[in-house]
């Protein structure tokens, strides 16, 4: 059984204590009145890029639209600007919520592959954590390249002037393709976040057996 | 000894040959003159900024801001934590607002540090250092050291979002902040309060996986800078001045503007009028070169 299947077995019916037990500041989620302020503060959701915005997601969750929530592009178009949590009348930290509906489908990997933003989260992180400080250079490579060398070279010659452009102010280091900044105790940094992940996933796991 | 002395975390931006390097090099020269030592803490590590959610989850990227806030603790005893970046600065604030109200997080953070050999024993001050400015050492003390006022150079301050929601700094509104402004005045240049895009959102990191949506926002910013007969934009945070800057080209070639207008950090702008070179003041690390300042500079 996936993980997306085990979950949606075990809070059947129930998707609103569901987000509320597995999802970051999803307790929230109930305290939200529909004022639609969220969404009219939503640099993104003036372009319509949201399918949902978030005082929508908010209602399907408390309606137990379970897939529609779960499998939307919506809350990767979070640019994390925060224009929401200070909006909200009702303090509800939306901009969190967002961050933990996404990595919740992530999670179960039922969020849209494709989705380009879901696809650079991921990289940004393990660039991040890999050695403890960002390697912009790889950072970038791995995003052009993500669809293989041919379209990495595409979307590369795009970037041509840009990356000229930083090179040439000296804010963009082409040798650190061969290393670059890292922290020194990268042993106790990955042996303290795997203990993270560790505890994270007993404590999930402790709230589905209860 | 210094007047002000502070536990720096620097960010990944502002290292050696990363985006924001010209950020921190101005800042240097900016806290010589004011009297500020930085000292870093040493082996700092990325606070996760916002974007990593998809994978850092809660705890995880809770103990990465631990381990600086320990290591704070470790090597500069009851030093404030003060950081350039606004991401930085807003994920260290957010661990540590997060730890002081939640027992259970603070006992799982402390049980994960201790597999890299640290704990935390007291929380430390976030600061973001536009709050140093303001706060610790204010605007009459900054003020006292302007040699070249920038005297006539229109400058749009664009405040942007993380170094303004959710914290922000203390006194200021939302929706409408002030301090930039304020910073402006203070160099002898011209304030544009009307600026109605100072706390728009630059499309953060969309700017590197959506460029489209990214470049909509950015170019909004930048036309109500010219519309108010802005020369020069100013920021205090390392992906606005990236983000605004660095697509001008592109926008350009998608919407037929013609924009080429520079992006300041406040401490350029701080050192060139504290009299100090265009070197000191990083002016070098603009890829839209801000002729007007290297003029005052080279005076």
């Amino acid at each position: 059984m996936s993980a997306n299947t085990a979950m949606a077995e075990k809070y059947r019916n129930n998707f609103l204590k569901e987000i509320e037990e597995q999802v970051e500041m999803g307790d929230w989620v109930k305290m939200c009145m529909q004022c639609g302020v969220c969404s009219g503060s939503c640099p993104t959701n003036f372009q319509s890029a949201w399918e949902h915005p978030p005082q929508e997601l908010f209602m399907m969750i408390r309606a137990g639209k379970r897939e529609e929530v779960l499998t939307t592009t919506s809350m990767w178009n979070c640019t994390s600007c925060y224009n929401c949590i200070v909006r909200c009348p009702r303090k509800l930290p939306i901009t969190h919520i967002m961050h933990g509906i996404a990595e919740y489908a992530h999670r179960l990997g039922v969020a849209p592959k494709m989705q380009p933003t879901r696809f650079f989260s991921g990289l940004f992180w393990k660039n991040a954590t890999k050695t403890g400080r960002v390697n912009e250079l790889k950072l970038s490579m791995g995003l052009y390249f993500k669809n293989g060398f041919g379209a990495g070279v595409k979307e590369g010659m795009k970037m041509k002037d840009v990356a000229l452009g930083l090179i040439k102010a000296k804010r963009l280091n082409p040798f650190e393709i061969l290393g670059g900044h890292t922290c020194k105790d990268q042993k106790g940094i990955q042996a303290m976040l795997k203990k993270a992940y560790e505890i994270e996933r007993s404590r999930k796991a402790a709230k589905t057996a209860g | 000894m210094a007047k002000h002395e502070y536990a720096f975390y620097p960010g990944c931006s502002s290292q050696k040959g990363a985006s924001a390097s010209n950020y921190l090099t101005s800042v240097e020269s900016m806290c010589k003159t004011l009297d500020v030592k930085l000292t870093e803490i040493p082996d700092w590590n990325c606070c996760g900024a916002s974007i990593g959610y998809a994978e850092a989850g809660e705890l995880p990227r809770h103990v990465m801001n631990a381990r600086n806030f320990a290591l704070s603790e470790k090597n500069l005893p009851g030093q404030e934590i003060v950081a350039t970046c606004a991401a930085c600065w807003l994920g260290a604030r957010e661990t540590r607002e997060r730890l002081t109200h939640s027992d259970t997080l603070m006992a799982d953070t402390k049980e994960a540090l201790k597999e890299a050999g640290l704990t935390i024993n007291e929380m430390p001050e976030i600061r973001h250092m536009v709050e140093v400015l303001i706060e610790d050492i204010g605007f009459d003390e900054m003020k006292k050291h302007v040699k070249k006022p920038l005297e006539g150079v229109k400058i749009a301050g664009y405040v942007g979002c993380q170094t303004n929601r959710p914290f922000g700094v203390d006194g200021e509104s939302f929706e409408n902040p002030k301090y930039l402004d304020n910073m402006v005045e203070m160099v002898g240049a011209t304030p544009i309060p009307e600026y109605d895009m100072k706390v728009t959102c630059c499309g953060g990191a969309l700017a590197f996986s959506e460029p489209d949506k990214a470049q909509a926002q950015i170019k909004d910013i930048i036309e109500s800078a010219y519309d108010h007969g802005a020369e020069m934009i100013v920021t205090p945070c390392p992906l606005c001045q990236a983000n605004v800057e660095i697509y001008q080209g592109q926008i350009n070639q998608k919407y037929g503007t013609k924009f080429n207008i520079p992006v300041m950090y406040y401490s350029q702008l701080m050192v060139v009028a504290y009299g100090g070179s265009a070197k000191e003041a990083a002016l070098n690390g603009q890829l839209i070169r801000a002729r007007r300042l290297e003029e005052i500079a080279a005076k």
